[in-house]
């Protein structure tokens, strides 16, 4: 093991190069991201913080071209080692993306599909068990108890991404990214997700997207800025804002750009 | 011969009508709205006031002058004695008629000979009569467009408005044939509904048109056993070729295939759907008939014949791989990325989310694509011409020979035919059904791939 190795961090990122093709998208990231907290990449559209938020799942991989160096290590374990599986990993570190997107089955198959998958539950019971904890931690079940067998598409679009958070809850995993998880969302079903990933971070190492610094600045407690695929600044919330140390997150934080 | 020259001079003077007007138009041209219109469309305007009423004049006097021409013949003391039977009189006609416009052409009838000189005389004097007419409606109208050439004339209107007449004449010219194709299937079915009746016709099941025994000709046309056949081989045995491969297909090329195999492998797959229907025929009918006779043989069925619904089948389904392989790939592709990217990031693996999320959403779309391909196979009629058999059998035996709709049309139709036989009408009334069961298939697959697109726009 690297000295790097040796970190308390949930996910540890050393100098992580993202290409797509020829081109450079994120040029030698390092980031540590804690357990029990909300870690926000902020920064301009095309800046690489979608990109950087993918390689920690592996969703890059499904992108043809795509193609990272350096190392992303989830519990001090290299998640591009060749003997790490994709799949297995992608059901540790789940996802939610930016546009809500239930798959078209009832609300009931949209929480039941991943844990059916990795064969979390043995019986009908366990899995209505597996169903309604996930609904309730995604604050959803109130409002859907009674009608687990529409379809998930028939919901509000806020009640959609909280089904799509409550699908990704369901399989437990240790990790939530969120890929601008309310930048389809009216301001009271952007609150209302707001809430509950402030919930969630009890039991979840949560990494959100987000183009609003206001959220950012609400929901995250470590804020990392990029531009131009570089992380500038990485550092508690509240010292981002009221006290960046580089000149360009300063300047974005102004609003000077982006 | 003139009135073609007629023609050509018309089109010429629209060409000097459209500059004149252009030019005189520009000379009241005085800078930026000063005109309604600009000098173009006042070319345009006075080109069409040319050549529209000229060409009216010279169709008209093309429907009118064999009529004149042959009233001045059969006036001229050359047409005495002529046979008053309809029929002789009508060839003698025709033959003058030739040798007048081909005077190497020999006489058969030595009446047309005589007849000649007169047609001669008499075409060119109505042709020169329309030439004169033509070219003076051609004159009028150019002079009425071009005394409206002025700077408030709204040129632009008219012609926008005539380009917009011809637009939907064409459109409407498409739609009117079809009318007239489903017009006169309704009317030639009626006729053979007339002697067979239709319940015998759709329910009965012993198929044997060209036999004139018996008094009761409704048991002659029961069409069942043709009806089994199309179905049999156009939507049981080509379908389960075409399913399942087109949609694997499919499937490869949206979700597995890279970019570079995909750039290979779909032309190819495309030039399957460009092979001539006849070409898949006489493959069916040499090489795969032949094997699948020997290989009955060999699991012993008795004298089993060559042609079989299954060669036909077979090589059908091959056929509609493409058809239904293109209907699926763009079913797939039109299920949002999102679907997919919500599955695999939640560890499903990539054969999981094709098979649990990506098919069931792409459902509609590729069961509308199967329907629009059932509804081609049977309509088929090459590959079941050469391979499947005329004989009318309601049998389940992939083996057998077995017939199909479009097979009968093209047996009642080729050859001899009388048309008072209902025999010969009978095809009528075989291609009234599909056209209605192909009809129904298409439009369902149409409401549905529509439904299924809206879903996710």
């Amino acid at each position: 093991m690297t000295e790097a190795n040796i970190t308390s961090a949930k996910i540890a990122a050393r100098n992580v190069d993202v290409f797509y093709g020829q081109k450079k998208a994120i040029n030698d990231v390092s980031i540590d991201i804690d357990n029990g907290i909300v870690t926000a990449f902020i920064g301009p559209s095309g800046c690489g913080k979608s990109t950087f938020l993918r390689t920690l799942n592996r969703m890059n991989d499904t992108i043809a071209g795509a193609r990272v160096d350096g190392q992303i290590l989830l519990d001090g374990e290299d998640i591009y080692a060749p003997s790490m599986d994709s799949v297995a990993l992608r059901a540790r570190v789940g996802m939610v993306f930016q546009k809500p997107n239930p798959f078209p089955k009832s609300i009931y198959e949209n929480i039941a599909y991943g844990p059916r998958i990795h064969g979390l539950a043995s019986a009908k019971s366990d899995m209505d068990r597996i169903v309604e904890n996930a609904l309730t931690k995604a604050g959803l079940w109130e409002e859907v108890k009674d009608r687990l067998n529409d379809a998930g598409t028939a919901l509000s679009g806020g009640q959609q991404q909280r089904l799509c958070i409550a699908r990704a809850i369901a399989v437990s995993p240790e990790v939530i990214l969120m890929d601008e998880p309310c930048s389809a969302l009216d301001p009271i079903a952007t609150a209302r997700i707001e809430e509950l990933i402030d919930e969630l971070k009890e039991s979840f190492a949560i990494v959100i997207v987000t183009h609003s610094m206001q959220q950012a600045a609400r929901v995250s407690q470590r804020t990392a800025f990029f531009h131009l695929g570089s992380m500038v600044e990485y550092g508690e919330t509240d010292q981002i804002f009221t006290n960046p140390r580089e000149t360009r997150t300063k300047d974005y934080i102004t609003g000077r750009y982006g | 011969m003139i009135l073609t020259g007629v023609l050509l001079a018309v089109f010429g003077l629209g060409l000097v009508g459209w500059f004149a007007a252009r030019g005189r138009a520009r000379l009241l041209y005085k800078g930026r709205g000063s005109m309604h219109s600009m000098p173009g469309y006042h070319g345009w305007h006075l080109a069409l006031w040319i050549v529209v009423p000229a060409l009216v004049a010279w169709l008209v006097w093309q429907a009118v002058m064999p009529g004149l021409v042959e009233g001045t013949v059969f006036a001229s003391p050359a047409a005495q004695g002529l046979p008053t039977d309809p029929f002789q009189l009508g060839a003698i006609v025709a033959e003058a008629h030739t040798i007048a416009a081909d005077p190497s052409a020999v006489a058969f009838n030595p009446e047309a000979q005589r007849l000649v000189e007169p047609f001669r005389q008499a075409q060119v004097k109505f042709g020169l009569m329309g030439a004169v007419i033509v070219l003076i409606v051609a004159f009028a109208g150019g002079a009425f467009g071009f005394t409206r050439i002025r700077p408030d004339f709204r040129a632009r209107t008219y012609v926008e408005r005539l380009v917009l007449g011809v637009l939907l004449a064409a459109s409407l010219l498409a739609i009117l044939t079809t009318f007239g194709i489903v017009a006169s299937l309704v009317f030639e079915a009626g006729m053979f509904f007339k002697d067979v009746s239709p319940i015998a016709f759709l329910t009965g099941t012993h198929w044997s048109p060209a036999s004139t025994m018996g008094d009761n000709i409704d048991n002659n046309f029961g069409a069942v056993p043709l009806f089994w056949g199309t179905i049999y081989i156009g939507a049981i045995i080509a379908m389960i070729v075409a399913i399942p491969l087109g949609l694997m297909s499919a499937i490869y090329l949206t979700q597995y295939a890279t970019r570079d195999v995909r750039k290979w492998v779909k032309p190819m797959l495309e030039i399957l759907a460009g092979i001539p229907t006849v070409v898949y025929g006489y493959f069916a009918a040499l090489t795969v008939a032949p094997f699948i006779r020997d290989f009955a043989a060999s699991i012993g069925m008795v004298n089993p014949s060559t042609e079989s619904a299954l060669a036909a089948g077979l090589v059908m389904g091959v056929m509609i791989i493409p058809f239904v392989s293109s209907m699926a790939d763009d079913a797939l592709a039109a299920v949002p990325r999102a679907m997919s990217d919500g599955s695999l990031a939640l560890g499903a693996t990539r054969s999981e989310t094709i098979k649990k999320v990506l098919l069931p959403a792409a459902l509609p779309g590729i069961v509308a694509g199967v329907m629009l391909a059932i509804s081609r196979a049977i309509g088929e009629t090459m590959i079941v011409v050469m391979a499947a058999g005329a004989a009318a059998n309601l049998s389940a035996n992939p083996f057998a020979s077995m017939t199909t709709v479009t097979y009968q049309i093209v047996q009642m139709l080729t050859g001899d035919q009388e048309f008072n036989s209902p025999k010969t009408l009978s095809a009528f009334a075989l291609g009234l059904v599909l056209f209605i069961v192909t009809l129904i298939l298409n439009i369902v697959a149409l409401r549905v791939v529509k439904r299924f697109r809206e879903a996710y726009e």
